[in-house]
């Protein structure tokens, strides 16, 4: 009797064994597909536990989470779309491709992706597109502020403040951006008409916004970095840096840390609940030019102004890989997809698969016609806006976007009704500024001892 | 060169006609969906938050008697019939879905002390203060109440003070001097079981093992009988009074005490020298009690105007309920599709309570169920948490209720630093405090 029931047990393992080989194949992957949904990555220790009805409930836990990642793995059949790719043949390399041979390549309405907007008389640009990748705001110098359909160009508003434009920002969606202009901080809605000139922030140099928290950073002259709560406009949190001038700020989207780039090379890492740095890492000989952190938050990207570009692992704070730049790269973005884009003078680089691994050379490359100032990807668009001193440039980027968007989430074609009902859901769980920390999973997880 | 860019048919993710609901393609990558754990404790909070906004457990009242409601008793197959006695001796059987009597008649004189069914509802026993027992057929559709009479009626010796029908034979045993077993075609009872002099208040047969029977008795104890024998089997002795109880219908070798001391005590009927669980959240005498069909909840109702809904295995309630116009509650029901609870009070009134207090009665669409077992989960996960634990426990109370808590509470933290300061003061091992399950236990008797 108890070796029949042994061999059963063997038999129903090797067929829960064989099921999970068969959901692997039939998924055109590894294992680590499952591996990928699945939230925790060590099985619990479940022995030291006395009491037996806890621990059938929390063996019951661990086998529902599993079949939800099974689940979630095997939703990826449903996937519509598939990632873009440049492939060279033979002798040709991807980086001597021009954007003309690309757009000429691929069809009409993905052709539109690659043009130019010439506007030289406002000075370099900045570019900001709006979380879903629906909207360009373009902020010049001079003062000059326009929020376009880019796909469509259509026009939504355009006007000129009349003095120094620093940086622009939308806001949670389309309806609202925030410009940072010669002495306040102003926030326009998208017909253009001034909502608010904030007299708190003063001769702000960059701005940041953390679309879960409604919080607006931004980082001024004097050296002081303001959290502003855009929901009910509460400044939430004021830090004195002392670090002299802050010009660059990035955000880690997976933790909602905020990055800044200082004049004596150090990156520092802030919270708005700490009134000191988190973390300071000495990245660069020389000031830092620019600050990028890929999706997922596990490399960070510095550039300096000696001229080299290093990829460090957010997570450890150690340093990864270092490339050489032809001349200061003064901006740098990372696609959905791991893609870095770095703008070098009238320079523009994009690499590919130079985050986890070292790559050898650019995957493409372009000449503006103007030196560039500020760079994005498009959310879920093989296509990267650039900012320079003669316009704006949007160049087709093949591979950069997420093909398949989560619409509950983000929604490139969203209706008004959409939304207006995604605004008031985003707004219901805005999370409070106060659990913001490093690890973004701090709250989920349970005090050993 | 080979080049693929993304290039998005609109018409993929645009609807046709305005008519149709909007697509909604998702993609379920964590990449896509960062700070999990932050937006699903906020989520959690909110939804704790709304729980308590929609709480209005309070469905209807059933008002007809003119005195208060001493005893209810459930159809066995028919969810919408609910049969009761009051203190002037009427029995009303009332429509729950109309919330209307259907018949009344007087039944005794003097208040009606208990109401049974057999298992097929074709039959009700009462009795009454007037040591009567009486057999009344179930009202059919065309019967007048003029002609209403009982089938049989029994004069006794004593006063009877309980009553409960034998859950497969046509057997049910009433209690009162002592506890008596009737056969329903018989005139003298059966068995008789009288162990120690005391009157005994209540009983109740076990759902599963048909012939064993638990009493709760005057004397502070509750005794368990099997009316196949003659002799009883064993009692426990607690620190006060139980006056009702009741077995649980799934697990039903447990059986719940609604105790004097404002407790209630859960025990298993093996292991009767240790409590399974100590219900503690009433400030005054427990009267009645009762168990949810799923045998995972009770509701209790108490002599502080209050019903409380507790977890079997929870030593604190789950939810209370009360109103200013709810007075002494004698007895409650759990409706036998586990969405309802009944109290019945001092001020001649029935009322019908929702189980759970934010729960929308009737079928929810596919979306809206999702979206309530989501929400459920995230309130189950995040419990813990001291914010969402604060709102998930906040109940408004009535003053008296708040007052005898508050101070009930600094009494028995007075009473635990006391005790702990004696054993920290002690040498080790001299001095032993029992278990809470213990406590209350005085001894066991086989």
């Amino acid at each position: 009797m108890y070796s029949e029931e042994a061999e059963e047990k063997k038999e129903r393992i090797q067929a829960r064994e064989k099921e999970q080989e068969d959901l692997a194949m039939s998924l055109g992957g590894t294992r680590d597909l499952v591996e990928k949904y699945r939230r925790e990555k060590h099985r619990a220790r479940l022995k030291g536990i006395g009491d037996r009805r806890l621990k059938r409930h929390l063996r019951k836990g661990e086998k529902e989470r599993e079949q939800a990642s099974r689940t979630a793995a095997r939703m990826e059949l449903l996937r519509q779309e598939v990632v873009g790719g440049l492939e060279a043949e033979g002798m040709e390399q991807t980086r001597r491709f021009r954007q003309e041979e690309i757009a000429a390549a691929v069809p009409v309405a993905t052709a539109a992706q690659y043009f130019n907007l010439c506007l030289d008389t406002f000075g370099p640009y900045s570019v900001d597109y709006s979380r879903n990748g629906r909207c360009l705001l373009l902020g010049g110098r001079k003062g000059h502020v326009a929020v376009v359909d880019w796909r469509s160009k259509k026009l939504t508003c355009e006007f000129h403040v009349h003095e120094t434009l620093r940086d622009v920002q939308f806001l949670h969606n389309e309806m609202m951006f925030a410009a940072a202009q010669k002495r306040y901080l102003h926030v326009y809605d998208s017909t253009g008409m001034e909502l608010h000139c904030l007299k708190q922030h003063l001769l702000i140099n960059s701005l940041c916004f953390l679309p879960y928290h409604f919080l607006l950073v931004s980082a001024s002259e004097r050296g002081s970095l303001h959290y502003l709560d855009t929901s009910t406009g509460q400044l939430v949190a004021e830090h004195k840096v002392r670090l002299g001038p802050l010009r660059c700020i990035a955000q880690n989207p997976h933790n909602a840390a905020v990055h800044l780039g200082h004049v004596n090379g150090t990156v520092s890492l802030w919270t708005p609940n700490i009134k000191t740095a988190q973390v300071k890492m000495l990245c660069h000989r020389g000031p830092v030019m620019s600050v990028a952190i890929d999706k997922e938050g596990w490399s960070m990207v510095t550039a300096g102004m000696d001229a080299l570009v290093k990829v460090w692992d957010v997570r450890t704070f150690k340093p990864l890989h270092s490339y050489r730049s032809p001349r200061p790269a003064l901006a740098l973005d990372v696609s959905q997809r791991g893609l870095l884009a770095a703008s070098c003078g009238r320079l523009v680089q994009v690499w590919r698969g130079g985050l986890r691994g070292r790559s050898e050379a650019p995957y493409l490359q372009h000449s503006l016609s103007g030196d560039g100032s500020s760079l994005q990807f498009v959310p879920f668009e093989d296509c990267l806006g650039v900012g320079h001193s003669s316009g704006v440039s949007s160049l087709i980027v093949p591979g950069a976007g997420e093909p398949n968007f989560d619409a509950l989430e983000l929604n490139p074609f969203e209706s008004k009704k959409q939304r207006r009902e995604g605004e008031v859901k985003q707004l219901l769980e805005k999370i409070p500024a106060e659990l913001i920390t490093l690890d973004a999973d701090d709250i989920s997880k349970v005090e050993q001892g | 060169m080979k080049v693929k860019v993304l290039c998005r048919n609109p018409q993929d993710y645009l609807r046709q006609r305005t008519t149709d609901i909007h697509k909604v393609p998702r993609n379920l990558d964590p990449a896509l969906h960062p700070l999990e754990g932050p937006r699903e404790y906020v989520r959690a909070l909110n939804a704790t938050k709304l729980d308590r906004v929609f709480a209005k457990p309070f469905v209807g009242s059933l008002s007809g008697h003119t005195d208060g409601v001493y005893c209810m008793c459930k159809h066995p197959t028919k969810l919408s019939v609910l049969l009761s006695g009051s203190c002037d001796g009427e029995v009303r059987i009332w429509n729950l879905a109309s919330r209307d009597c259907t018949w009344s008649f007087v039944g005794h004189e003097g208040f009606v002390r208990g109401l049974c069914m057999n298992q097929d509802g074709s039959l009700f026993v009462s009795v009454g203060e007037d040591k009567l027992i009486k057999q009344w057929r179930y009202p059919g559709a065309g019967e007048s109440q003029e002609d209403y009479a009982p089938v049989a009626t029994i004069l006794g010796k004593s006063v009877y003070l309980g009553i409960d029908h034998h859950w497969s034979k046509p057997v049910f045993a009433t209690c009162g001097d002592r506890v008596d077993v009737w056969d329903q075609s018989r005139s003298e009872p059966i068995r008789s079981f009288s162990w120690g002099v005391d009157s005994v208040g209540c009983l109740g047969f076990n759902p599963v093992e048909h012939n064993v029977l638990a009493t709760c008795g005057s004397d502070r104890t509750v005794a368990l009988y099997d009316v196949r024998t003659a002799s009883p089997l064993r009692k426990v002795v607690l620190e006060m009074r139980s006056n009702s109880l009741a077995w649980n219908p799934t697990e039903a070798f447990n059986f719940t005490v609604a105790n004097e001391d404002s407790n209630l005590y859960t025990f298993d009927m093996r292991r009767l020298d240790k409590a399974l669980c100590v219900h503690s959240d009433h400030v005054m005498a427990v009267l009645g009690v009762d168990y949810s069909p799923t045998g995972r909840e009770v509701v209790s109702g108490s002599f502080d105007k209050t019903l409380r809904i507790f977890r079997v295995d929870e030593g604190r309630c789950r939810d209370v309920y009360h109103t200013r116009r709810m007075q002494r509650i004698f007895c409650v029901r759990w409706s036998l599709d586990s969405a309802y609870v009944l109290s019945g009070s001092d001020e001649t009134n029935i009322r019908l309570w929702k189980a759970e207090a934010s729960r929308t009665l009737g079928k929810l669409s596919g979306r809206e169920a999702v979206a309530r077992e989501y929400t459920e989960k995230l309130k189950e996960k995040y419990k813990h948490h001291p914010q969402v634990r604060r709102i998930a426990r906040h109940r408004h109370v009535p003053g008296m209720v708040y007052r005898a808590a508050k101070e009930k509470r600094l009494v028995t933290e007075a009473q635990r630093r006391k005790r702990r300061n004696i054993e920290r003061h002690s040498k080790a091992g001299t001095v032993d405090e029992p278990s809470t399950k213990k406590k209350h236990i005085v001894s066991v008797v086989e």
